[in-house]
């Protein structure tokens, strides 16, 4: 992919791999609702090790992502996510 | 009066009907201070994610609630005295959920999700030249979460 990508970007010789810039997850009409109770949706939001991930590899928007870390928290409290996976 | 949306969390010895009884005498504490309970739902035993008071399952519950802020701190009062009790929340909302809540749908939730495959994995292939220039950001400190939420 790097041929046509090269020639598509305006300098190629910085981002020698472009892709398409992702859209916030929580934006758009069939977007989910943030809710601490949604667990399954959550859970694609939190690492490995049960972190909460960052928003730049996520694209959700700064404001989204306050909302998630809050459910995120919640769902923590109430012991429907873990803290850490050890 | 402010609607509340409120879930607890009972022991896991606890029987279904006890849980019920909770429930009720809930409801009876809200109705003696001027509330009401809007509606509620039953999750069942769920498997907590960590062990919380040695009990490794309980019994969940999630009230609506709408009732003057005197009556949720009365709730309260008598939910932390319960030793039946593991975990409450009570979260202020603007209005009701309609029908029932993510968890109770979150069954033919995941056959929706298959739709975004490129977004569950899409967490990992943002690393190896993902949307985010390798180079661009130097500016940044380097996190090591980068190469864990890779599998998120």
């Amino acid at each position: 992919m790097s041929g046509p990508a090269n020639s598509a970007t305006t300098n190629p010789a910085r981002r020698p791999f472009f892709r398409r810039r992702k859209t916030d997850p929580f934006t758009g009409p069939q977007a989910p609702k943030i809710d601490y109770k949604d667990v399954r949706l959550l859970q694609r939001f939190i690492s490995e090790r049960g972190k909460i991930v960052p928003s730049r590899i996520t694209a959700v928007s700064v404001k989204n992502q306050r909302a998630l870390a809050k459910a995120i928290k919640r769902a923590r409290f109430l012991a429907l996510l873990p803290y850490v996976i050890s | 009066m402010p609607f509340y949306e409120h879930v607890f969390v009972a022991r896991q010895d606890a029987t279904p009907q006890a849980v019920e009884a909770l429930t009720e005498e809930i409801k009876a504490t809200l109705e003696a201070n001027g509330g009401t309970l809007a509606s509620q739902e039953s999750w069942g035993l769920r498997t907590l994610t960590y062990r919380i008071k040695k009990n490794r399952k309980g019994h969940y519950v999630l009230l609506n609630i709408d009732a003057p802020a005197k009556a949720v701190q009365e709730m309260e009062r008598l939910q932390k005295i319960n030793e039946d009790v593991l975990r409450y929340m009570t979260v202020k909302v603007e209005a009701f959920e309609e029908g029932p809540s993510a968890m109770m749908k979150s069954r033919d939730r995941d056959d929706r999700r298959r739709e975004f495959g490129d977004r569950d994995g899409g967490f990992g292939g943002g690393f190896g030249g993902g949307d985010r220039p390798r180079r661009d950001r130097d500016d940044r400190p380097r996190r090591d979460d980068r190469i864990e939420g890779g599998a998120a």
